[in-house]
């Protein structure tokens, strides 16, 4: 496929932006069963306002990928079948969500119920019911890719958990490298879970590129043209200056371009943010963590270029010759 | 239920491109507006269109044949590019079984050309919305054509007749008699999208005739022999010729 640029931006910034959600309720909920030091509500206030314009950025990405934005508001009709109808409707709600949380947090918001005071039970549900939105978005967006049979380097529980596993990875970095500025000492808790995080991603991202490897073509040119016979050759796709078909279905680099990117990927993401933070946090260094957070942030968006390059789409059989 | 579809014959297409000029023709002076072309005079022409002749070539050099093979929407159906559609812009007519894009409700997201495997969606650039081969609905039903007229266009062009239309549902439609009786098969079935256009499998017509079929008794040539000849008299068409 041709990776688009606006479907890579989307991926990577909301992936981001749920992850440090996901970083910041860790932290609240951690803290409220005192495992660690509690935080002051204006650190989770403006982390959500980060979450909520990461994920706005994520959305603004997402409609340059429409030919028609000012109706997109038509994509929530089909939920019943479409994985990214479902993603249109969740993206909204875990941005309200996590805006009620932050507002919550801001206004340190205090309400009694019954004689009792609530105090930070409110915050700790909205953000549970949040969590539980965000893992859906994660889903719903790994499903669109998943969902598609015949796009076999796609069709994998193995994007469901890369989305989520790569998404959660860069949002607890993100929240380590917010942490060395305003609660210092959140830095190894957040940077821990960051290291976790980015080596399980690593683990299972590999185990996506090594089926990738491996996979067979269900397709063949023999089916596609229904003729059984060893030797077939295209003579002529039907026209010489290319096509939608020839446009969006091939990426259109050479091999050594595609190779070079996975590498770099490979690299960005996993192993340097690693030692990264690991040098950051063992010596202090809050601007080791921050370089940490764009190199893997630039892998990831390596990663997502090569994740859309490498599905191999069967309509190419039909598309292999110009004439 | 009906499914109308095309029963393509590989056997007498001859890759003329007739179905392809006269099924741009049709669509792009229809009601939904023109079809895309980009530098149409110019070096790299592009466009949308909605039908193409490929061509293939079975077998090693000198041992070769020539395929001609007429590629557009196949109107699975299961179609796998209408459940993913976010707006509900892409659908399947329940009454004849035709796959179609509303092009007021697309928002050209292209997620549904990502999941037809046969890569039968081409997004029109300049409309900015998914297209597709339609059938010419515009004709099927337009009572001011006449009735041999309302079939789609690319049938009525072919020279060849190797595009049959009809119901594929119903058992005795030309279409459905093509399928059964002349191996009709469809395009990749391992994914199950059931097409219902079909294509007819290439045949060798040879003709062979043994020694004894000539001198067998039933052959009616055999008649040859009780004749007497080649009568003298006068006949009317030694009067009219």
């Amino acid at each position: 496929m041709h990776p688009a640029l606006s479907v890579i931006f989307l991926t990577t910034l909301i992936g981001a932006g749920q992850g440090l959600f996901l970083a910041l309720f860790t932290g609240e909920s951690y803290a409220a069963i005192n495992i660690i030091p509690e935080q002051r509500h204006q650190f989770f206030a403006v982390g959500g306002l980060i979450v909520l314009m990461l994920l706005i950025a994520g959305l603004v990405a997402s409609f340059f990928h429409l030919g028609h934005p000012e109706r997109a508001w038509r994509a929530v009709t089909q939920w019943r079948t479409s994985w990214l109808s479902r993603e249109v409707i969740i993206l909204p709600l875990v941005m309200l969500l996590v805006a009620l949380w932050s507002i919550a947090h801001y206004l340190e918001w205090n309400p009694t119920l019954l004689g009792m005071e609530l105090g930070s039970e409110i915050t700790l549900t909205l953000g549970a019911v949040t969590s539980a939105a965000v893992f859906l978005l994660y889903i719903a967006t790994a499903m669109i890719y998943a969902s598609i049979r015949f796009l076999r380097e796609w069709a994998s529980p193995l994007t469901v958990i890369n989305f989520t596993l790569l998404g959660a990875a860069s949002g607890f970095l993100l929240a380590t490298a917010y942490a060395t500025n305003y609660a210092q000492n959140l830095v190894n808790f957040y940077g821990g879970w960051a290291m976790i995080l980015t080596l399980a991603a690593w683990f299972s991202r590999s185990a996506a590129l090594i089926r990738n490897a491996r996979l067979k073509p269900k397709s063949t040119i023999q089916s596609a043209i229904g003729i059984r016979h060893s030797q077939i050759a295209q003579k002529s796709m039907g026209m010489m200056g290319g096509s939608y078909n020839t446009r969006e279905y091939f990426h259109g680099a050479s091999r050594m371009v595609l190779r070079l990117i996975k590498w770099l990927a490979l690299v960005l993401t996993f192993p340097l943010p690693l030692l990264l933070i690991w040098f950051g946090m063992s010596s202090d260094n809050a601007q080791l963590i921050l370089i940490a957070l764009f190199v893997q942030y630039l892998g990831l968006l390596f990663e997502r270029w090569l994740f859309f390059a490498q599905a191999n789409h069967p309509q190419n059989i039909y598309y292999q010759t110009v004439g | 239920m009906t499914q109308l579809a095309l029963v393509i014959d590989l056997n007498v297409c001859v890759g003329c491109h007739a179905c392809v000029t006269s099924c741009k023709e049709w669509n792009t002076s229809g009601v939904a507006g023109p079809l895309f072309d980009d530098n149409p005079y110019d070096a790299n022409p592009t466009g949308t269109f909605f039908n193409r002749v490929q061509t293939f070539e079975i077998g090693t050099f000198p041992k070769t044949e020539t395929v001609h093979f007429p590629k557009s929407c196949l109107h699975c159906e299961d179609p796998p590019c209408v459940p993913v559609c976010p707006t509900g812009a892409s659908y399947k007519r329940r009454e004849d079984g035709i796959v179609l894009v509303d092009y007021d409700k697309c928002i050209g997201c292209k997620y549904c050309s990502w999941a037809c495997p046969y890569g039968a969606r081409e997004i029109d650039e300049q409309q900015r919305v998914m297209k597709k081969c339609t059938l010419c609905v515009d004709r099927l039903y337009d009572a001011s054509l006449p009735e041999s007229e309302r079939k789609p266009s690319c049938v009525l062009a072919c020279p060849t007749q190797a595009r049959i239309y009809g119901d594929i549902h119903d058992a005795d439609s030309a279409a459905s008699m093509a399928i059964r009786e002349r191996g009709g098969y469809q395009l990749m079935p391992e994914w199950g999208t059931q097409p219902a256009n079909h294509y007819l499998p290439r045949r060798k017509t040879e003709l062979h005739i043994h020694a004894d079929e000539l001198v067998r008794s039933d052959n009616p040539l055999k008649k040859e022999d009780i004749r007497k000849g080649p009568s003298r008299e006068v006949n009317l068409d030694d009067w009219m010729f």
